[in-house]
């Protein structure tokens, strides 16, 4: 690794592609209007013209299909990462994504090298098809991992460990991000490992996180009347780094859980029954937990702003969690 | 090119009994031996079944193995094919061994998947075969996607999946279809029509039949006598042919019928008893028995040796140990320093293939 250029989160994602399929020639691209385009975010633009249509391909629209025909070219040597053009529009390869990449290995020994990326969140008035943080439908189904990095440097480093993962990898990039969060990208290949990161040492309380609300947690806890605020960037879902979660909790002895996702059953659910479950003796207060509520993410600014864990209520949950 | 549709249960019309352009006498043997292999396992597994031995249900394709031994007999070794619950037929052309299968069948440590998935859920990736999901027809488009690798990589080979006539009203097949057609993609599609998907009919599953609607995806569809070994053999022959010369996808609607239950513990009372009789006649195990003995072939010494190998195979299942309870969670994902596993190349038993060298694969 040479010098560390400054790069959003976006050309973060793109440069670990563009890096990996100089690489890697079997790694393959699919998704839909990803070419010519260079897709909906732009993530891939320009990849067309380096790499040809056969690498950059511009795919029915199709998701069944994308991740189907993933699965299929996988199992004879490929690495494909599939796009879906939003995260929301995977429950259309929500089939082929569970019972037949998930569990391939399990029952015929067969391991599914792909790569699935999901543009993520809200906060766009995207309403509720452009907004869904879906991961914890994956985090439930055996044989599949889900990482969701938050920083330019881990986007670049996890999509690169993502591809180079034998098993099918669900990979969020939360929209939200894109272009908001810069960061030193080193240059070259190198992987991030699936492990949680310290994204802010503390003693008194710990925020739990991940993607978008990481730098949520980071702007709500900068200045809480001088109390340290550690903030555990969790980066894999699935697996969940458990050693790193009971390691900040018996170091904070508090904990507040955000997740942007739907309340009930989403990655800060699995977090808190493990804290309870296994660091209980080491709690001075409530597992709190701040997330969407069970509703679909609305249109209307004020309406999703009303849902979406922001940096106040983030606050106001550690503030009032540090005084109990 | 579709042809007009024969998917009417009175079935299809009895084939030409000339000697076929493309098979030897052993090729032809093969195709009965590999036929009466199939039904002697699932003969022998039903009895297993009844005996407690096998747990879950048992799926057979009874009347149907023409389907599977044809289509895969001519499939070339670095072919890839995902295979359907009534095709045991491709596995044993593959080379999985019965004693495999019907360890399998009991949910053994020896079986294919080792006890994690049971019957017919099973593909040996040794055999450059993947087993089938539930999710009927999932493996169209993962047959697609092989087929998009060899023809990215300029390979010359070829991917074949079978499905079933129920699943042509699910969007993947819509999806496969589609994408092999826009990609021009060398896949073979075979629709094993035999008449009901559990106990819905076909007239109340599609108001035109599948075959037809090929054409409209942009290739050739073609309706086939699914109870003819050779006919099955000779249709997906030419399909390979086309495929490998970058003619891109065909489907095969093999006209068959569904001679037991969906399952064991189906007794199939919806179907009209005078319907199973007219295809009894049909059968295809009858069919190429009386072309092989036409020319000489012992027939039943040949059954009698058949029924002595799975009669050993299932001896050597029955004495296989369970799995481990030890092992149930094991396996989930695939360690990163292990070495990559993928599909290997399976055997390809005809004379095509065996006599001559086959079309070899292309270099990237």
């Amino acid at each position: 690794m040479t010098a560390a250029p400054t790069l959003t989160y976006l050309q973060a994602i793109s440069d670990g592609l563009r890096s990996e399929m100089r690489d890697d020639e079997r790694v393959l691209l699919m998704g839909e209007d990803i070419g010519v385009f260079g897709g909906a975010f732009k993530v891939t633009e320009g990849f067309i013209e380096e790499f040809g249509i056969d690498r950059v391909m511009d795919t029915p629209l199709a998701e069944a299909g994308i991740v189907g025909t993933a699965v299929g070219a996988a199992v004879v040597g490929m690495r494909p990462v599939c796009e879906m053009q939003f995260a929301d529009f995977v429950s259309c390869g929500f089939d082929q994504i569970i019972n037949v990449a998930g569990k391939m290995l399990y029952r015929q020994g067969l391991p599914v090298n792909i790569t699935v990326r999901l543009p993520s969140g809200g906060g766009f008035s995207g309403g509720p098809f452009h907004s869904q943080n879906p991961e914890a439908w994956f985090m439930h189904s055996p044989g599949l991992k889900v990482v969701a990095p938050s920083t330019a440097e881990d986007a670049k480093g996890m999509i690169i460990a993502s591809i180079r993962d034998p098993n099918p990898v669900i990979y969020m990039e939360h929209k939200h991000l894109y272009r908001r969060v810069k960061g030193e990208v080193p240059e070259g290949s190198y992987e991030t490992p699936f492990a949680a990161r310290v994204a802010r040492e503390g003693t008194e309380l710990v925020v739990i996180t991940y993607g978008a609300m990481v730098h949520t947690a980071l702007e709500a806890t900068e200045d809480l009347d001088g109390a340290s605020v550690m903030v555990l960037d969790l980066r894999t879902l699935k697996p969940l780094d458990e050693q790193a979660i009971l390691s900040a909790v018996r170091a904070c002895s508090k904990v507040v859980i955000v997740d942007e996702a739907n309340q009930t059953c989403a990655a800060g659910a699995q977090v808190a029954a493990l804290v309870a479950e296994h660091a209980f003796e080491d709690l001075d207060g409530p597992v709190v937990r701040v997330a969407t509520p069970d509703v679909p993410i609305p249109f209307s600014p004020l309406l999703e702003q009303a849902v979406l864990p922001s940096v106040d209520r983030v606050r106001e949950a550690c503030s009032q969690l540090l005084e109990y | 090119m579709a042809t007009s549709s024969t998917a009417a249960p009175s079935g299809p019309s009895t084939p030409s009994h000339s000697l076929p352009e493309h098979l030897t006498l052993d090729d032809r043997v093969g195709l009965l031996r590999s036929m009466l292999l199939m039904r002697t396992i699932e003969e022998r597994a039903m009895k297993l079944y009844r005996q407690g031995k096998v747990p879950g249900s048992f799926y057979d394709g009874f009347g149907q193995e023409a389907v599977s031994v044809g289509a895969a007999w001519a499939m070339a070794a670095a072919d890839r094919l995902c295979v359907l619950h009534r095709d045991l037929g491709a596995h044993l052309v593959r080379g999985v061994a019965p004693r495999e299968i019907l360890s399998q069948y009991m949910g053994r440590e020896a079986g294919i998947t080792h006890g994690r998935d049971g019957n017919i859920h099973f593909g040996d990736y040794r055999t450059g075969c993947v087993g089938m999901v539930s999710m009927l027809p999932d493996m169209m488009l993962v047959a697609a996607g092989m087929a998009m690798a060899f023809k990215l990589r300029g390979e010359q080979r070829c991917a074949l999946t079978w499905f079933g006539d129920g699943s042509t009203s699910r969007g993947d097949f819509h999806e496969a279809m589609n994408w092999a057609g826009v990609q021009n993609l060398p896949v073979i599609f075979v629709l094993e029509n035999n008449q009901f998907a559990y106990s819905t009919p076909i007239h109340l599953q599609f108001a035109v039949n599948p075959v037809e609607r090929a054409k409209a995806y942009g290739f050739p569809g073609m309706s086939v006598d699914g109870n003819d070994a050779e006919a099955m053999f000779e249709a997906t022959r030419a399909a390979r042919a086309r495929a490998l010369d970058g003619r891109g996808p065909t489907l095969i609607e093999a006209v068959t019928m569904r001679m037991h239950g969906h399952a064991a513990h189906d007794d199939m009372k919806y179907v009209p008893k005078a319907l199973v009789e007219e295809w009894r006649k049909k059968d295809p195990i009858d069919r190429q028995s009386a072309r092989v003995a036409a020319h000489g072939v012992d027939v039943d010494a040949l059954k009698a040796e058949v029924r002595e190998q799975v009669e050993q195979a299932a001896h050597t299942a029955l004495a296989g140990a369970m799995p481990d309870p030890a092992t149930a969670i094991d396996r989930v994902f695939h360690p990163r320093d292990a070495d990559e596993i993928l599909l290997e190349d399976g055997a390809a038993p005809w004379s095509g293939f065996t006599l001559t060298p086959p079309e070899g694969r292309g270099s990237r």
